[in-house]
């Protein structure tokens, strides 16, 4: 019995996890409008009953704010990260079939972005796409996909000297098939545990460069923009401000981490007997 | 119709000694050749190179004197492997893994002995002895001329290996297909082929 509790632990966690995100993502959208809303005979109140997280400068609801920003946050990781996941998966695949000049090129383009620190590299691209929304997204998904595209790259490659995957090109099998049947359902569990690991990291950066301001705009609650606002108003006693939405922010962080090492023991066959 | 090697040579690695070295081999269509030499001398090799799995630095395989590399399609030379574990998709059903590259003769698995109920499995859930008798079904398509045997029987009991050879000489003998088949058991060789070399060839 404790053979099959680690990965039923595994699977409960996992449906938790989605459940979790699934509420903040949710609510975040419902409570968008009152993330927004001013009140100036409520401003600078501490964490209360009345105020769960407290209210801002502006009398902005706290608790709003942060789960609007933690909803947008994962949105924004979510599209990335499948953006991100579905170029590696071409490129990798093309780099490990298309010969050895197209996997030239594509190599040295892994190695180009990987030399770049990340963070600079979002700037670089939200600045040259306008910032906002679309200059994240396409900043954030730009330079996460080389990790994931090595790994499928060294994936097929090995894959393609399979004796059963040869065998299966003698008798007469179509390429496109043994791509589909034979190769794809063998690289899946790295490409969903990569894919699932990319969320933290963008969401990190999302919210990395929005703090350093050019990321998503401050009249959007971003994590980002809250903690970059609150800033001026810690030395001031106004802890809560920067706390809550911090912490929720690491949280969510860990749980797509700590979700991403569960996948990869359900979806591993070496851990089937942990 | 004929299956050639002229002058293979072939080494794993650029500028390591050959693992084969000039080596030519004709097997006409009904002829039954047997190969054999020590391990490490490229009996394994020299298949996967008449089967068009690898490529020669040197000489050619040709099919009735057309580049085995031309035939489009399923390859009229297939090979069965010694260890049908290696050969089959663990991840799919033996059915749909039979089935992939179209429908498979019912006679054929009958006096195969494969049961219905195998083809519902994965590869982990059969013995070799199954998997090698499926191989064998699946390798005998209606277009294989030439069928290289390399051990197959190696790590069978002994009816599983009788039941095996009977049915490849008849099923060989049926559409005058052309065998090579590899082992170091010299009996079986003499009992079943009717020509032996030895590598590097010398005919004994």
């Amino acid at each position: 019995m404790k053979n099959g509790n680690r990965r039923r632990n595994a699977a409960v966690f996992l449906i938790c996890a989605a459940v979790i995100l699934l509420a903040v993502t949710a609510s975040g959208i419902l409570l968008e409008e009152a993330a927004v809303e001013t009140d100036f005979a409520e401003k600078n109140l501490p964490p209360s009953n009345r105020a769960l997280f407290g209210t801002d400068w502006m009398g902005r609801d706290m608790f709003a704010r942060t789960l609007a920003g933690l909803s947008l946050s994962i949105r924004i990781g979510v599209l990335t990260a499948v953006v991100s996941g579905i170029a590696a998966l071409l490129l990798g695949i093309a780099a490990a079939t298309l010969g050895r000049k197209v996997d030239a090129v594509i190599s040295w383009c892994i190695d180009l972005v990987m030399g770049i620190p990340h963070i600079l590299l979002v700037m670089l691209v939200s600045i040259a796409c306008g910032r906002g929304f679309a200059g994240v997204v396409a900043g954030v998904a730009l330079s996460h996909w080389p990790s994931l595209a090595r790994v499928i790259r060294g994936e097929v490659i090995q894959l393609r000297q399979a004796p059963y995957i040869l065998t299966a090109d003698k008798l007469g099998v179509s390429r496109l098939k043994i791509v589909r049947r034979h190769m794809l359902p063998h690289i899946m569990p790295q490409f969903l545990i990569g894919m699932v690991l990319l969320f933290p990291h963008a969401i990190l950066h999302e919210a990395g460069v929005t703090f350093l301001g050019f990321g998503l705009s401050s009249e959007q609650p971003a994590i980002g923009v809250i903690l970059s606002e609150s800033m001026g108003y810690l030395t001031t006693g106004k802890w809560w401000l920067a706390l809550f939405p911090g912490a929720a922010l690491v949280l969510v962080v860990l749980l797509f981490s700590v979700a991403g090492e569960y996948i990869r023991r359900l979806a591993d066959p070496a851990s089937a007997h942990e | 119709m004929m299956l050639e090697a002229k002058g293979l040579t072939f080494s794993y690695r650029r500028g390591s000694t050959p693992v084969l070295r000039d080596i030519s081999l004709s097997i006409s269509s009904g002829e039954r050749v047997g190969l054999k030499a020590p391990s490490g001398r490229g009996k394994t090799t020299l298949c996967r190179l008449l089967a068009g799995y690898d490529k020669p630095q040197k000489g050619r395989v040709l099919l009735d004197s057309r580049p085995l590399r031309e035939y489009r399609g399923a390859c009229p030379v297939q090979m069965i492997w010694q260890h049908p574990e290696m050969v089959v998709d663990p991840l799919l059903r033996l059915g749909e893994t039979l089935r992939e590259a179209g429908e498979i003769d019912k006679r054929m698995l009958d006096e195969l002995h494969i049961e219905d109920g195998w083809l519902e499995r994965y590869p982990a859930e059969l013995s070799g002895g199954e998997l090698q008798r499926f191989c064998l079904a699946r390798a005998l398509r209606p277009s294989t001329k030439y069928l290289l045997c390399d051990e197959i029987s190696a790590m069978l009991d002994l009816v599983t290996q009788a039941q095996i050879w009977h049915f490849l000489l008849e099923e060989a003998e049926r559409r005058g297909m052309g065998l090579l088949v590899v082992s170091h058991d010299d009996a079986l060789l003499k009992r079943v082929c009717t020509r032996i070399e030895e590598l590097p060839f010398t005919t004994l």
